[in-house]
């Protein structure tokens, strides 16, 4: 019984790897989208986002099975309903990457060439996403620990962002409604750093069994 | 506070050793789940707190178990006196060929209690205690063997509290019982922690934690873990129990 379990743990955290992927593509596919102006890359991009949708439903379901079946306990039961708040945030991440996918849209032959500040974002992001989901597969408290730290160069991005747009604004070299979409973008990434950072703290939380603080 | 205490017990049954140096304070109207692989100890651990295994040829035991603080080993102790405060249900429902009503008043009369409307009110007390009555009282004559399983597991509850103990021990009680006389079982455990001291020898993981406040893990005779029943089953601090209680082994 306990080796079909260990096949179902398994099994498990190849999808988790599968839909954390799915976000690092996300993610990376409208920042890409951002810097070229490419329409289609961005159409993929939603179009994907009903993918990681119907991911997080399949996992749920899984997890939501092995709960019923296995009676979990211990280190068992703490990475099932860690992995039911993580897809959360996988989910979240990839609707985060549509909505930056869809300013694409609207920015009117603008793009992000030359704002490498949004550039680092988007690297950064990914590279969270990509490591906080490793940790999990991985048990690795440490390499969670790194991805929280991380978090902070993602938001003093974001702050450097705002304080170019207030400059662009003030120069006059962009217009407001860019301007806005811009924060917007910069924003998302931000807040997909954050989601990631809630990923990384529930890894340490199937592993060790207590939260991390703050 | 503790009712009972072990300290440096061991139990030899001839040259086996079946429990090595236990320490262990069990607290009062609490209950306590006693768990681990078959062979582990925990059954020989219940039937030591109140003397049972007394009975077993070649067993010898060394250390100390202290009901409200008297060594139960002492020789001023009477034994009967020891098992009617510390009662025992076991794995089987096991009523004796009689009636209801003479096998919840067994323990009383032996007791030397023969007036009958006191009797009349322990029985009734003891089937209430044991969740029990409404269903009995109209055929308190009529034998205990016609008793469903789940029913005569509560009239040995019955038959255990009709002597008023303090402490009720019980090997895996809910064993031999489906999943709806299990659940009543476990109500009415949870119920008689309101006045009573329960531990109870359980093979059941999720038993132990819906019923249990306190665990003890036992294996190859030693105590490896003891400590609250959410802690044990969210965060054991032994590698061996997080082993056991996942079902990697055992």
């Amino acid at each position: 019984m306990r080796n079909r379990f260990d096949e179902q743990l398994f099994a498990l955290n190849r999808e988790m790897i599968e839909m954390g992927a799915m976000c690092e593509e996300a993610i990376a596919s409208a920042a890409k989208a951002l810097t070229t102006g490419d329409m289609e890359l961005a159409a993929k991009v939603k179009r994907n986002s009903g993918v990681i949708d119907q991911m997080e439903r399949d996992i749920e379901g899984r997890c939501m099975k092995l709960l019923l079946h296995q009676q979990p306990v211990a280190r068992d039961l703490r990475v099932i309903s860690a992995t039911l708040k993580m897809i959360t945030d996988l989910e979240r991440i990839g609707d985060q990457a549509e909505d930056i996918a869809e300013i694409v849209t609207f920015l009117n032959g603008h793009t992000m060439e030359g704002m490498e500040v949004i550039e680092e974002m988007a690297r950064r992001t990914i590279g969270m996403v990509t490591e906080s989901i490793d940790a999990f597969v991985k048990k690795d408290v440490e390499l969670a620990e790194q991805v929280i730290a991380r978090d902070d160069i993602v938001d003093d991005c974001f702050s450097r962002v705002k304080c170019d747009i207030i400059s662009m604004i003030a120069e006059q070299s962009a217009d407001g409604e860019f301007a806005l979409d811009l924060l917007m973008i910069a924003k998302y990434f931000e807040r997909i750093g954050d989601h990631a950072t809630n990923i990384a703290e529930w890894v340490i939380y199937s592993v060790t069994g207590t939260h991390k603080e703050g | 506070m503790s009712i009972i205490s072990a300290k440096d017990l061991c139990l030899w049954y001839g040259d086996h050793q079946a429990l090595k140096n236990i320490n262990i304070e069990l607290s009062d109207r609490n209950i306590t789940a006693l768990i681990g692989p078959s062979g582990c100890g925990k059954s020989t651990f219940l039937k030591t707190l109140n003397r049972m295994n007394d009975l077993i040829p070649g067993v010898k035991i060394t250390g100390d178990i202290r009901y409200e603080g008297t060594d139960i080993f002492s020789n001023e102790v009477d034994v009967n006196q020891l098992r009617k405060e510390i009662g025992m249900v076991f794995q089987k429902p096991n009523p004796f060929p009689m009636s209801i009503y003479d096998n919840v008043a067994y323990g009383p009369r032996t007791h030397g209690i023969t007036n009958r409307v006191k009797l009349d009110e322990i029985v009734e007390q003891a089937l209430r205690d044991a969740a029990i009555w409404d269903e009995v009282k109209d055929r308190l004559k009529k034998n205990a063997l016609g008793m469903s399983g789940g029913q005569q597991q509560r009239l040995c509850i019955a038959r255990a509290l009709a002597v008023q103990p303090k402490i009720l021990l019980m090997d895996e009680p809910t064993s031999a019982l489906d999943p709806i006389s299990t659940s009543r079982i476990e109500e009415l455990v949870m119920e008689l922690k309101e006045k009573y001291t329960i531990i109870m020898v359980t093979h059941n993981m999720q038993q132990a934690v819906r019923v249990s406040d306190d665990t003890a893990f036992f294996l190859l005779g030693e105590l490896v873990e003891f400590g609250k029943t959410d802690d044990i089953f969210s965060q054991p601090g032994d590698p061996r129990t997080e082993d056991y209680i996942t079902g990697r082994f055992g």
